[in-house]
């Protein structure tokens, strides 16, 4: 396929498929709560609020092509995780899926890493298609046959059967985390991985269970001190010694862990210092970094905060080299979004295979493609309405003040409960999955 | 980065001339609401709220029962008043029956 890119507006995007049910009584367990593609993008994973994984497969039958419509259908699903109970402070622990992260394949079976608020659980899907027949003392049905009727040796042989997958836990890693976990991150040494909850980041092997270490502890001795909270971390793609955290205050620290055991002391601080004219009441809650990804290239990251996405240069700590709106619309709106709690309301965002243009959700379930290299942003939304097979999905605009013209939509008519948090792009193609509350839809590049 | 003059509606008080009257606006409203707002040291009653997520519950056996409400283990009905409690000895098959655990998601077919 051409690279994934070429400019957000030479793109147009169709609609290919949605998944989930259509009505509007959505049941809490079917809330989506992560979506992400593996390394080849041919599998798609969902977690929901119930602790259920539901993985897709592109269906690969027409990839020969040079321009095909793939699809996603359901590969594997089962439960990850269940509800617990913390005897120690009398509190639940939620079963939702907080992340998924894909390990790179190895070998046939694919792997995958899912966590809630407690427990990281390694998954390993493989596929059975062929089972052993022939058994000299069983029946094909299990049953043992009787041993005087034995009188011939046969050898069992594998014979096809129905493609079956099958998900089995092959590593728990439990009992690490006082805090809840935000962020789970595999190292580009296919060894190790980092887990962060609200105070503290651990590094894990793959292998070993009963030990983590702890390499950022931002916890302060008296509790009162509390300034600031780990909201998201991330390894760099390539070098197996960095990573990435951010915080509640807007910073990101970046670690080497070549420096000190534990990385405490950041050997980068990126900050934007605050505009005086944007100033508020609320500057510090909106200014709460939610999500903090690194470009495939490992030069730049990019960063979500409550109305904006910032990238960032690594080379350059003391302000981003982009900014972009997301909906500055609302900045006028913020006391209401706080009264009705969605100014806490956590966004993702993701970049394209090529790094060239990033996206990120909003409200009305619209989402954002901001292309980097033009300038140029393009708001699409994931409804119903624009479901039909192959159906171009029409930029929509939202009025801000003042007169509305003909297809814009009014600030005060977005539907906030209607929210794009979570978003994924395939890793080569134009092909993306945006998850509303319930439904997952996957749009894909227009091909003539 | 599109300065924030160019995009506001007429509550944002960026413009100069209105900005005076509509800036306290915006600042009197949530600040009248909540007065005690940012005066602790780092907003720390967020962050401690945010620390601790979660439904408490008095103990585990406070959870368990909440969650039997949940998936509609007890009976709704009261006991049956011609038995007797204590009349006999319950088996495995008079107990409610287990919901089964695993609810196929609904993004499955």
């Amino acid at each position: 396929m051409a690279g994934a890119g070429g400019g957000a507006n030479d793109v147009q995007w169709c609609f290919s498929q949605v998944k989930g049910a259509i009505d509007d009584d959505v049941a809490e367990a079917d809330i989506i709560s992560t979506v992400e593609f593996n390394h080849s993008g041919e599998l798609l994973a969902t977690g929901d609020k119930g602790g259920r994984v539901v993985i897709f497969q592109q269906d690969i039958e027409n990839k020969s092509q040079a321009q095909c419509r793939s699809e996603y259908n359901v590969y594997s699903t089962f439960q990850s995780h269940e509800p617990e109970f913390d005897y120690l402070k009398s509190l639940e622990i939620e079963e939702k899926i907080n992340k998924i992260r894909w390990l790179p394949q190895k070998n046939a079976a694919q792997f995958l890493l899912s966590t809630n608020d407690k427990t990281i659980k390694l998954w390993k899907i493989s596929e059975r298609d062929k089972r052993p027949e022939g058994y000299n003392l069983k029946e094909e049905d299990g049953r043992y046959r009787d041993a005087s009727t034995i009188t011939t040796l046969r050898v069992p042989v594998f014979r096809p059967m129905d493609l079956m997958v099958e998900a089995s836990p092959r590593r728990i890693f439990a009992n690490a985390h006082t805090y809840h976990i935000n962020s789970i991150s595999v190292n580009s040494d296919n060894e190790t991985y980092l887990s962060a909850d609200d105070l503290r980041i651990n590094l894990w092997h793959l292998e070993i269970t009963d030990r983590s270490f702890n390499i950022v502890d931002i916890k302060p001795a008296n509790m009162e001190e509390l300034t600031e909270v780990i909201t998201a971390a991330e390894f760099h793609p390539l070098q197996c010694n960095t990573f990435v955290y951010s915080s509640s205050k807007g910073t990101i620290r970046l670690c080497d862990m070549r420096a000190s055991a534990l990385c405490d002391k950041h050997s980068k601080l990126f900050e934007e210092p605050e505009d005086p004219s944007n100033r508020s009441f609320f500057s510090e809650i909106i200014s709460s970094i939610s999500d903090v990804k690194f470009s495939h290239s490992g030069r730049y990251m990019m960063t979500r905060d409550y109305l904006s996405v910032k990238i960032w240069d690594l080379n350059m700590e003391n302000r981003p080299v982009e900014t972009y709106q997301v909906h500055e619309y609302l900045r006028s709106k913020l006391c209401s979004l706080y009264e009705n709690d969605c100014i806490f309301d956590k966004f993702e965002c993701c970049w394209n295979g090529n790094d060239s243009v990033v996206m990120t959700g909003s409200y009305n379930n619209f989402f954002r493609m901001l292309e980097r290299g033009q300038r140029r942003d393009m708001t699409l939304e994931a409804s119903r309405e624009c479901s039909k097979p192959r159906q171009v999905l029409k930029p929509r605009r939202v009025c801000a003040g003042g007169k509305r013209k003909k297809d814009e939509i009014s600030v005060d008519s977005l539907d906030f409960n209607k929210k794009i948090l979570h978003t994924a792009w395939h890793p080569e193609e134009n092909i993306i999955a945006v998850a509303t509350t319930n439904n997952l839809y996957i749009f894909q590049e227009k091909v003539n | 980065m599109s300065s924030p003059a160019e995009t506001q509606s007429e509550d944002c008080g960026d413009k100069k001339d209105a900005e005076e009257s509509q800036s306290t606006t915006e600042e009197v409203r949530p600040k009248s609401k909540y007065p005690t707002f940012g005066q602790k040291p780092g907003g720390s009653d967020f962050l401690m709220k945010r620390l601790q997520k979660g439904q408490k519950y008095f103990d585990s056996g406070d959870y368990n029962m909440a969650k039997a409400k949940k998936s509609k283990q007890l009976p709704a009905s009261p006991p049956d008043r011609s038995v007797v409690t204590g009349d006999h000895i319950p088996t495995p098959k008079d107990l409610p029956q287990r919901r089964p655990s695993l609810v196929t998601s609904k993004l499955v077919g």
